[in-house]
């Protein structure tokens, strides 16, 4: 299972960051080009992968298109 | 800021749900396979199957990577905790049954044997104890490995060495297509394994297959829209490989990761519990860092082992063959507490997921 958090702070290969409520940890960034204030998916302690904030929105915009087009048109 | 929570929205949920009962076909049934334990708990705990209509079924494939390690490979470290080296597993793993005895078990008979929460822990604990022999047990996905590769290009101390129980998703995917009687209608492929590889490794399933499949995310608005895309394509007789999940999967995946990974492992064929052994789904460490490879240190590999106990149905569980509930000794002999199989055993395993959402 991987979550996500956000990069706090970055120590070489190591960044402290913050899954939300207040729960911080050390991980190793080695295998991502993560930056402070990115949010990356951790997993068993390493970061790998960063998450794109525009392909999140966009994601969500496709899905009220596809529900709104397809409602105009049902019947 | 990335507030995954917006992928929860009920209100969106139910829209999408109207949206599947309207695209879904009418009388075939139509079985959508995922293939990861994560994916089986947000359809667990969101009661996602009961917002389909009742001829779609979402089974769950053999994406537990704690489930599929064979007992060959808990024994193995069992063998080498028994000797008194000491092993790091991460916590899930120390219940799965082996042939006789798990690591627990080891543990209780006075081996050394300690969770730990990431490969880097595990290095880090034998810098501490140079006089330590210790093991790393390193299972998991795609997703895991290059964690492992990172820690092995980074040369741990001399102490140090990994039981390398890597498994790969594709391969397991393309065993599921080759059981006769499953009858896969559509697949929803790993969002965290893709991460790491990418959107190409998958391309044989539409083309070669033709099984449009579906990389999806892992909160329920995710399954939903990947369910949902799934059915519209089924209707439409289309096969294509669909990326749900793009905030956080590219096509190429992890460039840096899939790298290290070559730089430090090659395919092999590996056992699978209940499964057998499948074609290329396994990895080993290439020979430079043999030195680090446990089975070769200690000699202790270990072909044969008992995977399934009598009665357990956990063979036919991963492969989505039957729900965990038609085993006769689910939540009866078997439960969270005292499990019988290693679907009980992990946090990911299809059985412990049922056990921990039945409704009351
Ligand atoms: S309920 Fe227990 S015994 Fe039955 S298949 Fe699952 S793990 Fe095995």
């Amino acid at each position: 299972m991987a979550v996500p958090a956000k990069i706090l702070e970055i120590n070489g290969d190591l960044a402290k960051v913050d899954f939300g409520g207040g729960v911080m940890r050390e991980v190793n960034i080695m295998l991502v080009d993560a930056r402070v204030g990115d949010y990356v998916l951790v997993h068993a302690g390493y970061a790998i992968q960063v998450l794109d904030e525009k392909e999140a929105e966009e994601t969500l915009m496709l899905w009220r298109e596809i529900i709104e087009i397809e409602d105009a048109g049902a019947p | 800021m990335t507030e995954e929570r917006r992928f929860r929205d009920p209100v969106l949920a139910d829209r999408i749900a109207e949206k599947i009962r309207s695209v879904a076909p009418k009388n075939d049934i139509i079985k959508i396979c995922h293939v990861c334990g994560t994916h089986e708990w947000t359809i667990s705990h969101y009661g996602i199957r009961s917002l389909l209509p009742k001829n779609v079924e979402v089974i769950a494939g053999p994406g537990c990577p704690v489930c599929i390690v064979p007992a060959a490979e808990i024994d193995e470290a069992v063998n080498l905790a028994l000797k008194g080296v000491t092993i790091a597993c991460f916590g899930d793993v120390l219940r799965v049954p082996g042939s006789e005895i798990s690591l627990l078990d080891a543990k209780a008979r006075g081996a050394d044997v300690t969770v730990v929460y990431s490969a880097m822990d595990a290095v880090r604990m034998a810098k501490r104890n140079p006089g330590k022999d210790l093991v790393f047990f390193a299972i998991g996905f795609e997703t895991t490995v290059p964690s492992t590769a990172v820690e092995v290009i980074k040369k741990p101390p001399k102490n140090f060495s990994f039981l390398i129980s890597h498994r790969l998703i594709p391969p397991a995917m393309e065993f599921m297509l080759g059981i006769g009687d499953l009858h896969i209608d559509a697949f929803i492929a790993p969002g965290h394994v893709s991460t790491i590889i990418g959107l190409e490794p998958y391309e044989i399933f539409p083309k070669v297959y033709r099984m449009p499949t579906i990389i999806a995310g892992f909160e329920p608005l995710d399954i939903l829209i990947a369910i949902y895309m799934a059915l519209k394509q089924i209707s439409e007789r289309k096969a294509i490989l669909e990326n749900e999940y793009k905030r956080a999967v590219t096509w190429n995946g992890n460039i840096k990761a899939k790298a290290l990974i070559n730089r430090t492992f090659r395919v092999v064929n590996g056992a699978w519990r209940g499964l057998g052994r499948l074609p290329d789904s396994a990895l080993k460490l290439i020979d430079d860092f043999i030195e680090y490879d446990a089975r070769e240190k200690y000699g202790i590999k270990i072909e044969r082992g008992r995977d399934i106990l009598p009665g357990c149905q956990c063979h036919l569980v991963i492969i989505g063959k039957i729900k965990p509930t038609e085993c006769p000794l689910f939540m009866k002999a078997c439960t969270p507490q005292k499990p019988i199989g290693s679907c009980m055993v992990s946090s990911e395993g299809t059985c412990r997921i049922w056990a921990r959402n039945m409704p009351l």
